[in-house]
């Protein structure tokens, strides 16, 4: 079974400081993107509920559709940083 | 309620814990150093170990305590849902890759990576166990909810159960076996809740507007412990009573009588706008100390359950009381910053080769997780409306609701729900023994000890914290686990986000900074919560309005607090101690 192997620990990862920089940057960038999405459900749910009575599209009202926007949004946002994150070395993971 | 046990229930049952203890047995015997009992080595898959995050961080909360709120007050449950599920971005796209980096067995080893400090250990292992045991709470108290109806059991030994298995896997082989347990858990949780669904959407909504479905109901508990339905003793047999399970559509969109098979769109629409019974309760305690629930029902319009603002805890939502707003906001900003500051969730990271294994292990959780989340709505809906809901305990929502399709199925959902609370569990007192050697013995201390002796000593504390999880878990039967979860994750947000960002984006930061914002951001959540207006009510049963704090959740001011007096204490402390800030 993988994983189950207790043989020494792997090494120690090799630094790339420019890699880890572009990383964190990118990691900035859409962290900042998700959070005015979930800032802005959070302020309408806190000081416009009525608004989430309102039904954009599907027959589903805004709450729901917004709550499963922010959750598929996340894992958007979580598959575009996989895939344009670099490995030390320069390439993409 | 008083729920009888299944014989089908108890085999299955039997064989979950069967297998998780054979794996945890087979694996123990290759846990020799504290690599391997801390970390897995490292050498855990990033997919399994993805998985696994999922099967930590879905604990009795999400399963029982979202679900339960959802089918009591709506979509007040999937508030935290959603708050739940976006603290995977911070700790994706901000903590996973440097913590991995920075750190080998626990987040205090990614704090103390530049200072070599005591003060820095000391201070992460005790916010460590105060979040671990905060959190251990309310899976414990799960763990008591599921063995009820399971196995028929008394609260306190569903606990004493729990304790003792999840004090066998750790103890045996430490992260191997708490890593494929949790891997088994979140696979199974998630695999389970999708047929649940399924099951749900496939029977559709139907009304019940017979009298007998909207009758009020009563619970009384007498002064020397008698328990009374409706006037009767409490029991299944002749001249008893029990409550019944309730929770159904009093009218159907166009009057319809059941609406057949759905699809997930048109079932929430159904909802919307149906007409659906939900109960409310009023205890009121008599002269001679009976103490009386009435819980009645509620006819409230579709549109109304899915919307904010039904529960006691958001009911300010709707108004125009400021307060309420802010305590909102505290809780979604504390489910927000605490994912990434879960200790037993923090130290998942050191179980992967490398900073890549640790991204894409955090995708493949946040995939599982999101899905899980999109079914939590289903299910509390399915409970609300499928007249499975126990009025007296909104954390059985879950099990009752896979009872109305079958004792297989509740059979199968309990189980799975038994090692939901296993895994998290098995996850927190590794973090918590985790602390207590690596931080407190040989970080703080600077005891020598081998590595076979770090095995030792971590198996001896993870015996201790167990215990006293199952005291504080028979301690606080009552509380909904939600509720206190929240807690958690606001002493977790409060006490460690603070430093661990600071220390990676403020090349500034300094170790005396580091050590008073985790002491500042744990004591002043800590007191906030013990000083709020639920604690006074629910916890030490006196008036909400003698509370000193304006609202309950503490995250709003104990965070910021928490920055500002790193950002304050380092610029007031020398600069020789400055960390080369591991990214700019």
């Amino acid at each position: 079974m993988a994983g189950f192997d207790h043989s020494p620990p792997p090494p120690a990862e090799a630094r790339d400081l420019p890699v880890e920089r572009y990383n964190a940057r990118l990691g900035l960038v859409l962290f900042a993107v998700y959070l005015a999405g979930y800032g802005a459900y959070v302020a309408i749910n806190a000081f416009r509920p009525a608004l989430m009575d309102k039904v954009p599209f599907l027959g589903i009202n805004l709450a729901v559709s917004s709550g499963f926007l922010l959750i598929v949004g996340a894992l958007v946002l979580a598959l575009l940083y996989a895939w344009l994150c670099r490995k030390p070395g320069g390439n993409r993971a | 309620m008083i729920h009888d046990p299944s014989s089908i229930a108890v085999i299955v049952f039997a064989i979950f814990v069967a297998f998780t203890l054979g794996l945890s047995f087979y694996l123990g015997r290759r846990a020799r150093t504290a690599s391997g009992y801390f970390a897995a080595g490292g050498h855990v898959p990033w997919f399994v170990n993805g998985v696994a995050f999922a099967g930590d961080y879905l604990s009795a909360a999400s399963f029982l305590g979202i679900c339960g709120m959802i089918a009591f007050y709506g979509y007040d449950g999937f508030l935290y849902s959603i708050g739940y599920l976006a603290g995977w971005v911070v700790a994706l796209f901000v903590i996973a890759e440097p913590l991995k980096r920075l750190g080998k067995y626990t987040f205090a080893d990614a704090l103390d990576n530049k200072f070599q400090s005591r003060g820095i250990k000391l201070m992460a292992a005790i916010s460590t166990l105060v979040v671990s045991v905060f959190y251990l709470i309310p899976q414990m108290v799960g763990a008591g909810v599921l063995i009820k109806p399971l196995l028929g059991f008394p609260h306190w030994a569903g606990v004493l159960m729990v304790g003792a298995v999840v004090i066998t896997i750790v103890a045996t082989a430490g992260m191997a076996s708490t890593t494929y347990v949790q891997f088994f858990k979140g696979s199974l949780l998630l695999i389970f809740s999708a047929g649940l669904t399924v099951m749900i959407l496939n029977r559709g909504l139907k009304a019940d507007p017979s009298p007998g479905a909207n009758a009020p109901q009563t619970l009384t508990v007498t002064a020397d412990g008698k328990r009374l339905v409706n006037g009767k003793p409490q029991g299944h047999g002749e001249g008893q009573a029990d409550l019944r399970q309730s929770g159904h559509a009093s009218k159907l969109p166009g009057g319809a009588a059941e609406t057949g098979p759905l699809g997930p769109i048109e079932y929430l629409k159904a909802v919307r706008e149906s007409e659906i019974v939900l109960w409310s309760s009023e205890t009121v305690t008599d002269a001679a100390g009976n103490k009386t629930t009435t819980y009645s029902p509620k006819p409230t319009p579709g549109a109304d359950v899915l919307r904010p603002g039904i529960s006691p805890t958001f009911a300010g939502l709707k108004s125009e009381d400021l307060t309420a707003k802010l305590n909102f906001l505290s809780l979604m900003l504390a489910l927000f910053c605490g994912t990434a500051s879960l200790p037993h969730i923090l130290i998942r990271y050191y179980t992967v080769k490398d900073a890549a294994a640790a991204r894409k292990s955090t995708v493949v959780g946040i995939a599982a997780i999101g899905c899980f989340y999109v079914l939590t709505l289903f299910m509390g809906l399915g409970a609300m409306t499928g007249g499975t809901i126990d009025v007296s305990s909104d954390n059985m929502s879950a099990p009752l609701l896979a009872k109305s399709f079958g004792e297989l199925p509740f059979a199968l959902i309990s189980a799975v729900a038994f090692t939901t609370v296993l895994g998290t569990v098995s996850g927190l007192i590794v973090a918590a023994s985790g602390a207590i050697v690596h931080d407190v013995m040989t970080g703080f201390l600077k005891l020598d000890l081998t590595d076979m002796a770090k095995v030792r000593v971590g198996k001896l504390a993870a015996v201790g914290v167990g215990l006293v999880a199952v005291c504080l878990g028979i301690v606080f039967e009552r509380m909904n686990v939600n509720y206190l979860v929240g807690w958690a994750f606001s002493v977790a947000a409060s006490a460690n986000l603070p430093a661990l960002v600071m220390l990676l984006f403020w090349k500034r930061t300094t170790k005396q900074g580091i050590i008073a914002s985790i002491f500042a951001g744990m004591v002043s959540s800590l007191g906030w919560i013990l000083l709020s207006g639920d604690t006074f009510d629910k916890v030490y049963g006196i008036s909400a309005k003698l509370s000193p704090v304006p609202f309950s959740q503490p995250g709003l001011v104990t965070i910021p607090l928490s920055f500002a007096v790193l950002v304050v204490v380092s610029l007031l402390t020398p600069k020789t101690n400055n960390v080369e800030v591991a990214l700019r």
